[in-house]
């Protein structure tokens, strides 16, 4: 993966884009130490490191607009930063630029039931706006696995889901106004407490847009009654590709579950030893979540239980608690670290229709022999969105190389069968260089003609989503 | 003109020499006047793939809405977002096309439930100002590739570009539907209904007030779970006015359409508005309103009839949301904007698109100004 050459110039100003960072910010809101900058020089894809130029933590809109307004004059690059959990280098800075982390912005701003609705700083994580209105009954639905740590602002730039988006939505379904400061420190707002922004749509497209168009300061976001009860079930197979098949019988029938997350063996057993959530011993496992009172669960179930019986299933077990439900989620949310404690992995993004589940799961198996790797599959079925964990060892030279080679086969295989590179964790640098695998030379170039107006001189976040030799002319300018 | 197909679309406007009216079905005349000759995009028609076992269905932009959702009836499945027929509405007699639909982002009652159109938008091909073929998205469910131009798309009234092609997703029809009509006073009194259902678990999808009918509060889904959740929320409810339950199978559809359609308005003369705003502040700008009113999404939108060339945006005062001129006469549109204003700093963001994506201003020039 390669990056730009850093800027020299950029370099050796070191010393006075710091003393002028100092000026603009209270005293405690700049590192430049090399020993405290080294926690930023990656995120969540730790294969790529790269130290900072600086970090600067503002902690108010104005703060992140004077940082803009300074770097905009020195054309000095800004990569903004949540809480660095992309899976994508969203967030990997370059030797040249400051990185913009808005951890320190979680305030909530305003809370009102009556409207379903919420304003919070955009550095509040995800879980924690879930937990600033859970007393009242109410939710934040986008539930990403790292909703723990993973902030709004990076949730707004990735346009995260998560696995109960299926009936939710992803990040944009659940945005209805955020504040946003652009490269030149103008500070913008866009929509607010009511169903549509009005005029274009600027929402729809800074939702998505990786940290490029502007630094979202603040955002208002939807929130939702919790339903009565929930529980999910457990279905295991025998093979991959019939939990495949069960999964798009029961898309075909009519039933929305909140949730259809899938597991292969290899998974299934990472996450028993780590959440000891009691996952039948099997091939394939469907955790499948319905909602409703105890009533609507059953009749639910019912069908659900209907239509896995007719693929023969192993075992098919309904959740006898809550602490049981409790454990069977913490398993799923957990499986990207569980899988981490046994083996260094790149995890892809893939999302295909749901109907090529069952020869798309056949034809990684497939791939995954050609290339000699091995492969966990554990992934968001019910909209196709998968998450092959390709296992590879960092240590034996040529290792991540071949992984690299696999994963670019199997989101080519995605695209091929009419899905897309990545579902929910964004392009970043991870999948830049495919994007031609996708799009055509217009598509891309209509997508960075958004970036010309919102940043014309290419200065936030420039090298991720698109190939440097596509967007080289811009970055130059 | 009126091309056949996406080619001969983007050839025509690569050609233009002048500017080009951007036409669907011609059913949704909304905004400035815009000359120039007309670019008619009804004949690029048909449904190009329907997987109801992937829920998405893919059709070319001058496809009738009828046959979209008509086609979706038959496998029992719908479009989430129940886009509405503007025709009684604008006194407008085309066919409305799907197209039509996505660049008036035109979403119904179930909204506040399911999405707006954008939500359910998965996939566009364009042509853009400069004759160029443009496709964003997909038909996935879930697609983060790259930014988000289905969603700048839907609601740009044709002045990014010309759609030729748009992917949906889409949901099983419910099964069952039940209506509760609260017997309500004023607009006060039927958003404490409406506040009242949406901050429940009932999982409500439609929530309206109909002034001399009530507030109607609509759940969806599998029956038992209809007649569960509808007789939760008859108790939950039955302190702020006698509650009669609508379950009609004649009846229930047609007051959905009615509140979709904002039919009360129909025939009547004078200018129609829609304003998007907080749901809390409906009934204080219910109150600055002197003409009829209808609410829908919970109070977060006021369709309001008021006399002809009334400066609505002048009697609301300072709006925390936007209302848009919807049917008002040519001079009235000439002399009131029928967008909303934007903030300078929006305003040039916008501005700067459409100078992007259609470097002439050749597509529906002023349509927005």
């Amino acid at each position: 993966m390669q990056m730009p050459v850093p800027d020299a110039r950029l370099i050796d100003g070191k010393r006075s884009l710091v003393s002028a960072l100092r000026t603009a910010l209270p005293p405690d809101a700049v590192i430049d130490d090399p020993a405290e900058t080294r926690a930023y020089e990656c995120d969540a894809l730790s294969a790529y490191r790269c130290a900072p130029l600086a970090v600067v933590l503002p902690r108010t809109t104005a703060e992140v607009a004077a940082v803009l307004k300074l770097c905009h004059a020195r054309g000095v690059p800004v990569v903004p930063r949540g809480s660095g959990t992309s899976l994508a280098g969203g967030a990997l800075p370059t030797a040249d630029c400051v990185i913009l982390g808005v951890a320190r912005m979680n305030a909530v701003i305003e809370t009102n039931y009556a409207d379903r609705c919420i304003r919070v700083q955009a550095g509040r994580t995800n879980l924690s706006v879930t937990g600033a209105v859970e007393e009242e009954g109410f939710f934040y639905a986008p539930d990403p696995s790292s909703q723990l740590a993973c902030a709004i602002a990076g949730n707004i730039a990735m346009n995260s889901g998560g696995a109960h988006c299926l009936k939710y939505g992803v990040t944009t379904n659940n945005l209805l106004g955020v504040t946003m400061v652009t490269m030149d420190g103008t500070v913008i707002e866009i929509g607010g407490p009511y169903m549509d922004a009005g005029g274009i749509d600027l929402l729809g497209v800074i939702c998505g847009s990786e940290g490029q168009l502007g630094v979202v300061t603040e955002a208002t976001l939807r929130i939702l009654p919790k339903p009565e009860g929930a529980r999910p079930v457990l279905i295991g197979f025998d093979s991959n590709e019939v939990a495949g098949a069960c999964v798009a019988d029961i898309i075909r029938a009519g039933i929305l579950p909140v949730a259809i997350e899938f597991m292969d063996r290899p998974c299934i057993r990472a996450c028993e030893d780590f959440a000891h959530a009691g996952y039948p011993d099997c091939e394939a496992l469907l955790i499948i979540e319905v909602e409703g009172s105890a009533a609507e669960i059953d009749e639910q179930l019912g069908l659900i239980g209907q239509i896995a019986r007719r693929h023969e299933p192993v075992e098919i077990r309904e959740s006898r608690s809550e602490e049981e439900s409790k454990k069977i989620w913490l398993g799923r949310k957990s499986a990207f670290g569980a899988m981490g404690q046994i083996a260094d992995y790149i995890c892809l993004d893939g999302t295909i229709p749901v109907s090529e589940l069952a020869f798309v799961l056949r034809r990684i198996g497939e791939l995954t022999a050609e290339y000699g790797l091995a492969v966990a599959n554990v992934f968001h079925a019910g909209d196709g969105n998968l998450h092959p964990l390709i296992l590879y060892d960092a240590n034996r030279p040529g290792d991540l190389d071949k992984a690299e080679a696999l994963g670019a086969a199997i989101l080519t295989l995605c695209v091929q069968v009419g899905g897309c590179l990545t579902g929910e964790h964004g392009v970043g640098v991870e999948k830049r260089d495919l994007m031609p695998v996708q799009f055509t030379a217009a598509d891309m170039e209509a997508q960075m003609r958004v970036k010309d107006v919102f940043d014309p001189r290419w200065l936030l976040n420039p090298a991720k989503v698109f190939p440097l030799q596509v967007s080289e002319g811009r970055r130059a300018a | 003109m009126r091309p056949a197909d996406e080619a001969e679309l983007a050839e025509m406007i690569r050609s233009a020499t002048g500017s080009l009216r951007i036409r669907g079905g011609c059913t949704r005349d909304v905004g400035r006047a815009v000359e120039g000759e007309t670019l008619d995009v009804s004949g690029l028609t048909g449904i190009t793939r329907y997987e109801p076992g992937s829920l998405t269905l893919v059709a070319r932009a001058g496809t009738p809405l009828a046959e979209v959702e008509d086609t979706l009836a038959a496998e029992g499945q719908c479009l989430p977002f129940e886009p509405g027929d503007w025709r009684g509405l604008l006194g407008t007699t085309g066919t409305p096309t799907i197209g039509g639909v996505v660049a008036a982002n035109v979403s119904g009652p179930r909204r506040i439930q399911a999405g707006a159109c954008r939500d359910s938008l998965i996939g566009v091909r364009f042509v853009d100002g400069a004759g160029t073929i443009v496709s964003n998205g997909g038909r996935t469910m879930k697609n983060v590739t790259g930014y988000d131009l289905v969603k700048l798309m839907a609601g740009s009234w044709g002045t990014l570009g010309v759609l030729t092609e748009v992917s949906f997703k889409v949901l099983p029809c419910a099964a069952a539907a039940a209506t509760l009509v609260v017997d309500t006073a004023d607009a006060a009194a039927a958003l404490a209904v409406m506040s009242s259902a949406l901050t429940s678990p009932f999982d409500v999808s439609g929530a309206a007030w109909l002034p001399g009918t009530g507030a109607l509060i609509r759940v969806e889904g599998f029956a038992g779970s209809v007649a569960y959740r509808s007789g939760e929320l008859a108790k939950r409810l039955a302190p702020f006015g006698t509650v009669r339950l609508e379950t009609d199978h004649d009846r229930h559809p047609a007051m959905w359409t009615g509140i979709r359609d904002a039919a009360a308005f129909h025939g009547q003369a004078g200018d129609i508005w829609r304003i998007s705003v907080r749901p809390s502040d409906a009934p204080g700008l219910v109150a600055r309103i002197a003409g009829q009113v209808l609410l829908d999404w919970g109070g977060g939108l006021i369709w309001a009839l008021v006399g002809e060339g009334t400066d609505l945006r002048a009697d609301l005062g300072p709006l925390t949301g936007h209302a848009t001129l919807i049917r008002a006469s040519a001079a009235t549109r000439a002399r009131i904007a029928p967008f909303p204003p934007e903030s300078p700093a929006v305003a040039a963001l916008t501005r700067g698109l459409r100078a992007r994506f259609d470097p002439r201003g050749i597509l529906n020039p002023g349509l927005l100004d």
